[in-house]
């Protein structure tokens, strides 16, 4: 095997991730099929649930902006190595810098505040990425470990602050007090009647703006460089006197705030307060958007934009076929992570060998080989 | 505090630790061989689920017991035909799992018996019954001994039983037998079982059976022992508590049973608890619930010892060409 050669690059970005895309549907088509419903009916549904008219357009749209932020903040520790399983619970405690200064800010003007809060989740999201960062940096602690029990922590330490520091005491229900005026995001439905009730906000914009960021970081910068080198061979980047503890840092800091801004998508444009659980899994979305999307923005954009309508096809799907639930998502979810995720070895060799065979030269080589092989 | 209220507190541990314990052994045997397995939360889940649709539908535990056991090794089988065949990524074989077991368990349930979720409730026979050990009834008039034996030891369900022989078994087995040298050192270094001669594929799918065989016991207990039929998202996160434990009990089959224990305690204290005073500061209860997360985390930083886990975990193995 060692004439195997690395496919060409069209085929390892597009073609092997589309196959496994594929088969991750075939599998959720059988799911459907043995419960006895149509799978072709179930993804016309869908597609028209997602796509079909204004409103359902418009919740694809903010379902897509969680699920960029939260697959940049996979796809930015992944350039460095480091696996970021918490983006949940960094995008939950976000929420409280997010919704403290909406709060604050909300006689001033949304131009003050929406920025302001952005950095103030940017911040706390990026600081409760940092803690794992640190402690795998300069502790040695393994940051996967540390990200789930993190997410746990987060859980608990929400559930006190809403019940015991944010929530006023009028309210019974377990929420931040509202944010009425300039706290609010403004919502594309205000400029654009097409998206009729649906959620979709201004947050779409500091999504974009951020798959530019990551995308400049990331091949533009020095520091995205180093980040590469550590991800690729963290000896070599030693040796290139980069310092990793430094870049593990940053790195996780980074992503942690890029997992934060799903805070200001919730609590300033959908919710107007904080609730509890209002991540409801977007970070988990994130590793098979980062996974499907290969770590590249527009892959991240494609692949987010994918689950985006999955999950609002998925709402609607559940009120024109009773028998199928839109935990039926989650399987689908669940499918596009083994597959393009833990079992990409599945079709990798085959294809190799395929695309040897393709052309002449390379045939001509593959035979070469099994010819030396046989006679020794 | 008296005696009648340590003792149900301490009974609900035994009863809370249990379902930890054999998911910390569980994953003892995967992650000694050298996989990571974040998995277990989903093995747990499938196979409550499994369990309380066989046991509702056959109105037998046993059957039920069975169906989870099977589902879990099914389950464990796919993680570990990923993570040692394809030599996929383990963590994100672990985060699939997890994934899939959760959707799964909630759309079949929803679709075969709509409850929301939820599988009927059990009736006569399709749950398991507490075990009273013999002269438990007769030694319960004996002052101190004798309500700790009738009250605390005796009275549970069979699988706690099982699972607190099984961590004798597990100490048997991974340090007193040949297996389990062999499966330690496919953990340490599985170059050197493989020059040995010892197939590393082999033993890392049969610690993955074994761990399968676990999480079924496990997720059994959830829905048909301590609890009458599955409930959506039964298993709340316990797989990651067992996680936790075993990597506190750095990989240990007793210390295991004490960390499980120390954390069934935790949450038994919680659920007793709204709040608790502790040198005149008042403690809420969301700091018990994380207590075992910090304490984990505090461990794995090395501040108070150092958790160092089988050096090659978390790498598929390639035999060299």
């Amino acid at each position: 095997m060692s004439a195997r050669r690395p496919l060409p690059r069209w085929a390892d970005v597009a073609l092997l991730p589309a196959i496994n895309l594929a088969l991750a549907f075939l599998v959720s088509g059988l799911v459907v099929l043995l419960v006895g419903e149509n799978p072709f009916h179930a993804i016309q549904v869908i597609i028209y649930g997602a796509f079909g008219y204004g409103d359902g357009f418009g919740y694809t749209l903010y379902y897509t902006t969680n699920f960029v932020f939260t697959g940049l903040a996979v796809a930015v520790a992944a350039h460095a190595g480091l696996f970021n399983i918490g983006g949940d619970g960094q995008a939950y405690v976000a929420g409280l810098g997010a919704v403290v200064v909406a709060l604050a800010l909300d006689q001033t003007h949304w131009l003050i505040a929406m920025p302001a809060a952005v950095i103030a989740a940017a911040a706390v999201g990026g600081f409760w990425a940092f803690i794992p960062g640190w402690l795998q940096a300069k502790r040695g602690s393994h940051v996967v470990i540390t990200t789930i029990m993190f997410n746990f922590i987060a859980a608990a330490l929400m559930v006190y602050m809403v019940n015991r520091v944010l929530k006023p005491a009028s309210t019974m229900a377990p929420e931040s007090a509202t944010i009425d005026v300039a706290g609010r995001v403004p919502q594309l439905r205000q400029f654009f009647s097409f998206f009729g009730y649906s959620p979709v906000n201004l947050s779409i914009v500091i999504a974009v703006l951020a798959l530019i960021g990551v995308y400049i970081l990331i091949w533009h910068t020095k520091f995205g460089y180093a980040m590469r080198v550590l991800g690729a061979n963290p000896t070599a980047s030693r040796y290139a006197g980069i310092s990793n503890s430094r870049m593990i840092m940053i790195t996780m800091t980074i992503s942690g705030a890029l997992a934060g801004m799903v805070a200001i998508n919730e609590v300033m444009g959908v919710q107007n307060r904080l609730v509890l659980d209002f991540v409801a899994g977007a970070g988990f979305v994130g590793i098979a958007v980062a996974l499907m999307g290969r770590n590249h923005p527009i892959g991240i954009a494609l692949a987010a934009l994918l689950f985006g309508a999955l999950y609002q096809g998925g709402q609607e799907l559940q009120f024109v076929i009773p028998g199928i639930t839109r935990e039926m998502i989650v399987v689908i979810q669940a499918l596009v992570i083994l597959f393009t995720g833990a079992m990409e070895g599945l079709f990798r060799p085959s294809l190799e060998r395929a695309f040897m065979l393709l052309t002449p030269e390379q045939k001509a080589e593959a035979i070469a080989v099994s010819t030396a092989k046989s006679e020794s | 505090m008296d005696l009648a209220v340590i003792l149900s507190i301490l009974d609900a541990t035994i009863r809370l630790s249990t379902p930890l314990l054999l998911a910390c052994l569980a994953g003892m045997y995967s992650e000694r061989a050298g996989l990571f397995d974040i998995g277990l939360e989903g093995k747990m889940l499938a196979a409550a689920f499994a369990a309380g649709a066989v046991a509702a539908i056959s109105g037998s535990a046993w059957l039920g017991l069975m169906a989870g056991m099977v589902v879990s090794l099914g389950t464990s089988l796919l993680q570990g035909v990923a993570a040692i065949s394809l030599k996929g990524n383990q963590l994100i074989a672990g985060v699939a799992i997890n994934m899939l077991a959760a959707g799964m368990t909630t759309f079949l349930g929803q679709t075969w018996f709509h409850q929301g979720g939820r599988t009927p409730p059990l009736g006569e026979g399709g749950r398991f019954e507490t075990i009273t050990l013999p002269f438990a009834n007769e030694l319960a008039g004996v002052p101190i001994l004798g309500p700790i034996y009738a009250d605390l030891i005796s009275g549970h369900y069979i699988l706690v039983y099982i699972a607190f022989i099984m961590v004798a078994v597990t100490w048997f087995v991974l340090f007193r037998t040949r297996f389990g040298l062999r499966l330690r050192a496919v953990g340490e270094n599985p170059k050197a079982v493989d020059t040995a001669g010892i197939s590393v594929v082999k033993l890392r799918y049969q610690a993955v059976i074994i761990t399968g065989l676990l999480c079924g016991l496990a997720g059994a207990y959830f829905s048909i022992a301590q609890g009458s039929g599955f409930g959506n998202n039964m298993t709340a996160g316990k797989g990651y508590i067992a996680l936790a434990a075993l990597i506190f009990a750095k990989w240990k089959p007793v210390p295991a049973m004490f960390t499980c224990l120390l954390f069934g305690f935790l949450d038994a204290l919680q659920i007793r608890l709204q709040s608790a005073e502790l040198f005149g500061i008042e403690v809420p209860v969301q700091a018990i619930q994380a207590l075992p997360y910090v304490l984990t985390v505090v461990l794995l930083a090395g501040f108070i010892g150092k958790a160092v886990g089988p050096k090659a975990g978390g790498v598929p193995y390639t035999k060299e060409r």
